[in-house]
């Protein structure tokens, strides 16, 4: 079936199968690979994105259920320059090997759009469902810290 | 003289002792950064593997006419297809490239598929139909030691056999098998050249082996194969063996068209080596006064199906199998066994940390049973620079600064004693399980020491090439960036040497530059920063030799107070330097394992303050500080990445990450079973930085990538037995190991 979505601000069509989900369709069909495929069962974050106005696992959606929303992944987080949430993980030196990273980015830029100045343990649950394999996520909330209380 | 980190300013923002920001960090906050899995090429098609569900089994057929009727298919290969060398392996070839004749482990490959796109490659795959006779699998390792079915023995003898202390402690450890769960899985893109050879990009750790192995298999010239380093999410040794990467070259060479693999998760977790699971036998011999006056161990771990790094592994399971002390009289019996279990091979720590976890066990105990304070019982025998290893002999030339690590752990502050009534500070977290009245704390301490490159005689190298050009300083390299900032660390190496501002790190392919060894061993830093350095210097030197010069600077060559050659002559004059860097030599042991076998060693300690339910067995480690010997900190901020994240994975191995195997299959190979930290199981970390001169490392650094993973599982597992009180003798320790069910 053709299904059709706004995604970062655009207007995409894609021919899916029934069983497809919505982060094949944005890696293989769309050509948008900042979102990342890990776990394929919605446990680490990785392939986060935001889906009218919801942080979800594009590895849970059905591509077909995607027809008609609005959906932003890491490369419409920022036209151009970075999303403060970026800059400021760059600055605390939050990215290692990066592939957690879009998904890091596209869940904190939701909770700082939504609540600029969340407490440690507010960010250490926005971003319970993203797991980070380098970092140990001292830089992810020191990073996080420091946006939340500038 | 120790360093706070993130304290430092510098003149000169981007050379060593700074902590820039990476190169490629922007990129990879914008998800612009190229990964293996993120490549395409026009007319590619999409490979997948056939797996053996079996963990042992003779293949009777191979009928792969069902896949070749689907619509798209382009090649099935099987054993037969393979030209050349049959078989594979880091450190002996004896794993099948494609299973034949008999399958050894589950999920190992008995064929590859390759078809027009990825959903069609994997029905094809599921479509190949494999008859299997299906054999008992030899599944215990104390059986195929028995059965003399090893890899490796390892004896270790030195001084007095019959040395003998008044107070004597013995212990029984075990080690669960733990997964590296690199974020990224295997992937890669092989593509044809059109004259018989192929290029190669993939998920690597030491793009030069994996072309001599692909070559060997494909029975190619050296010259037809080229391996390109590729963006890597993550290692931590999983990516030291080959897997896809000689598949997708038959595949490509067999279709004439690029072919691209990726795995998906639960192959990923049988698709690379695993932490070696080990069982290890300790008896400890003390004076009166606690001075160690023998130790004795036997170390078995077992390798799984296939060679991979076994021998190694093994190997310094038993050179560090006493851990950073002295000891005049020690023997240790070591072997890695070969079995139907999935194959392991190198993890971050290779071997040094399940010893650990069993030596610094019997030190606590050794402590209890003289009535001593476990740290003074350490401190009081510390091996430090100048000494000799308990286990091979070998003097420590650099510094080993195990003194400074303990004290300056002491001197850590503590946090409060009040456990806050609060869930998200609660063992059990949001689940709610837990009533603060309910827990009780632990503090445990742990030391761990490790080698650092590579031992028992390896020739160990690595080439660099620093050219000049108006972009600024290009250092070129193989060695792979797989997150841990080498392509930071590279550029402010190439910054401080030159005196330029600008400096980039270019990663080339097999074809264009020498091997920089593996991204292992925490050696690149070392190694392949000790080659940039010495390409920067010589560069530095021919620039100024030929200008006539004393300084360069980013606007050229000056003598004295005059500009002799602006930057824009000099980097028209195309100079480069290439230099290979050497760590000094090592030797291989003699038959007691005694030898000048290693190169460098570091020694790191960890402070665990944890909280434990113990009614539920649930545990939260509240803190997690830690002081390590880092030589020199070429950028401190990185330094902690390695240190914050390597300590995480070992909480993971104390407290959650284990395969668990069934006969031989594994059980859990997912994220949703196989369990991971997260953001809300990190503890709070202080890092102390122990900088000491005299290390071989470029400006005296050593490496630090495996330290923070070797003591931390050992601290943890300390703390849960200080605040529960049980024997805590198995890692990731259970919630009935603390319950008692």
């Amino acid at each position: 079936m053709m299904i059709t979505f706004r995604l970062n601000d655009a207007d995409v069509s894609a021919r899916v199968s029934a069983p497809t989900s919505l982060l094949d369709v944005l890696r293989d069909d769309l050509g948008a690979f900042g979102t990342k495929s890990v776990c394929e069962q919605g446990e680490c974050g990785s392939c986060s994105v935001v889906l009218d106005g919801e942080v979800v696992c594009s590895c849970l959606v059905m591509a077909a259920d995607a027809e008609g929303s609005d959906i932003t992944t890491v490369e419409g987080i920022s036209a151009d320059g970075l999303h403060p949430v970026q800059a400021a993980m760059h600055a605390a030196g939050a990215v290692q090997c990066g592939f957690c990273t879009p998904g890091i980015v596209v869940t904190a830029a939701a909770l700082f759009d939504t609540n600029p100045h969340p407490s440690k343990d507010e960010i250490k649950e926005a971003l319970a469902g993203n797991i980070c394999r380098c970092t140990g996520y001292g830089a992810i909330v020191r990073a996080f810290e420091d946006l939340a209380s500038g | 003289m120790t360093t706070t980190i993130g304290s430092r300013v510098s003149e000169m923002a981007g050379r060593v002792g700074d902590s820039p920001t990476r190169p490629d960090g922007i990129e990879k906050l914008r998800g612009e950064f190229v990964y293996a899995q993120d490549l395409h090429a026009d007319r590619m098609l999409w490979g997948a593997t056939v797996r053996s569900p079996h963990p042992h089994a003779r293949v009777v057929s191979i009928d792969i006419s069902p896949a070749l009727a689907i619509g798209g298919v382009h090649a099935v290969l099987t054993a037969d297809d393979v030209p050349g060398r049959a078989t594979f392996g880091l450190e002996q070839p004896d794993q099948p490239v494609l299973a034949g004749g008999e399958v050894r482990y589950w999920g190992e490959p008995v064929a590859v598929v390759a078809a027009e796109d990825h959903d069609t490659a994997r029905r094809a795959a599921a479509a190949i139909v494999v008859e299997y006779e299906v054999l008992d699998p030899l599944v215990d390792p104390e059986e195929a030691d028995r059965l003399d079915e090893v890899f490796r023995r390892m004896t270790i003898r030195r001084g007095d056999p019959d040395a003998a202390g008044s107070v004597v402690v013995e212990g029984y450890y075990e080690v669960g098998m733990q997964d590296q769960a690199p974020l990224g899985t295997e992937a890669g893109l092989a593509v044809p050249d059109g004259h018989g050879g192929v290029d190669l990009y993939a998920t690597s750790q030491f793009v030069h082996v994996d072309q001599e192995q692909v070559v060997a298999s494909l029975g190619l010239d050296s010259g037809q194969v080229r391996s390109h380093p590729a963006g890597v999410g993550g290692a931590f040794g999983a990516r030291e063996d080959v897997n896809l990467h000689i598949h997708l070259c038959l595949l490509a060479l067999h279709t004439g068209r690029p072919v691209k693999m990726v795995y998906h998760r639960s192959e990923s977790f049988t698709g690379h080596v695993h932490r070696h699971p080990a069982r290890l036998w300790y008896r400890h011999h003390a004076d009166d006064e606690g001075r160690l006056v023998r130790v004795e161990a036997r170390v078995l771990i077992d390798g799984g199906a296939y060679a991979s790094t076994t021998a190694a592994v093994l190997a310094n399971a038993c050179y560090f199998a006493v851990g950073p002390y002295r000891c005049d009289s020690v023997a240790v019996d070591g072997a890695g066994t070969r079995t139907n279990n999935p194959p392991c091979g190198a993890m971050r720590g290779f071997g040094a940390v399940q010893v650990c976890f069993a030596h610094e066990a019997q030190m606590d105990r050794l402590a209890a049973a003289l009535d001593m304070d476990p740290i003074d019982l350490r401190r009081r025998n510390a091996l430090v620079g100048g000494d000799s290893m308990p286990t091979t002999g070998q003097t420590i030339e650099t510094p080993l600064p195990t003194i400074e690590v303990i004290d300056s752990l002491l001197a850590m502050p503590m946090p409060g004693p009040d456990i806050p009534d609060d869930h998200h500070h609660l063992p059990g977290g949001s689940g709610l399980t837990t009533e603060a009245g309910d827990v009780v704390r632990g503090v445990g301490y742990a030391l761990g020491i490790k080698n650092l490159g590579f031992s028992e005689g390896f020739d160990d190298f690595a080439q660099a090439r620093v050219r000049l050009t108006a972009e600024g300083a290009i250092v070129e390299t193989a060695a792979i960036e797989v997150g841990q900032g080498l392509v930071t660390v590279l550029a402010q190496i190439a910054r401080s040497a030159l005196g330029v501002s600008q400096a980039h790190v270019r990663h080339v392919d097999t074809s264009q530059i020498d091997s920089a060894g593996s991204t292992s061993a925490s050696r690149q830093t070392q190694v392949s920063g000790g080659a940039t350095l010495e390409a920067a210097t010589r560069l530095r030197d021919a620039v100024l030799a030929r200008y006539g010069g004393d300084r360069l600077d980013d606007e050229g060559v000056w003598k004295g107070a005059n500009l002799v050659a602006p930057m824009d002559e000099v980097a028209a004059a195309g100079l480069s330097e290439t230099a290979t860097f050497r760590h000094p030599p090592t030797t291989p042991p003699d038959e007691n394992g005694q030898g000048g076998v290693h190169a460098d060693f570091a020694v790191a300690g960890h402070r665990a303050v944890v909280d434990v339910d113990p009614e539920l067995g649930l545990v939260r480690v509240v803190r997690l500080d830690t002081a390590q010997d880092v030589g020199k900190a070429l950028n401190p901020e990185s330094v902690r990445g390695q240190i914050e994240g390597g300590i995480m994975q070992g909480v993971g191995l104390a407290i959650m990450e284990e395969l668990i195997l069934d006969n031989g299959v594994i059980r859990n190979p997912n994220f949703t079973d196989y369990l991971l930290p997260t953001i809300l199981d990190a503890p709070d970390v202080e890092a102390l930085l122990i900088e000491q001169d005299g290390s071989w490392g470029p400006f005296g650094a050593k490496g630090v990538g495996e330290p923070p993973t070797i003591s931390s599982t050992a601290a943890v597992a300390a703390a849960i037995r200080v605040a529960t009180g049980r024997p805590i003798t198995r890692v990731p320790v259970r919630p009935q190991d603390i319950v008692g069910v």
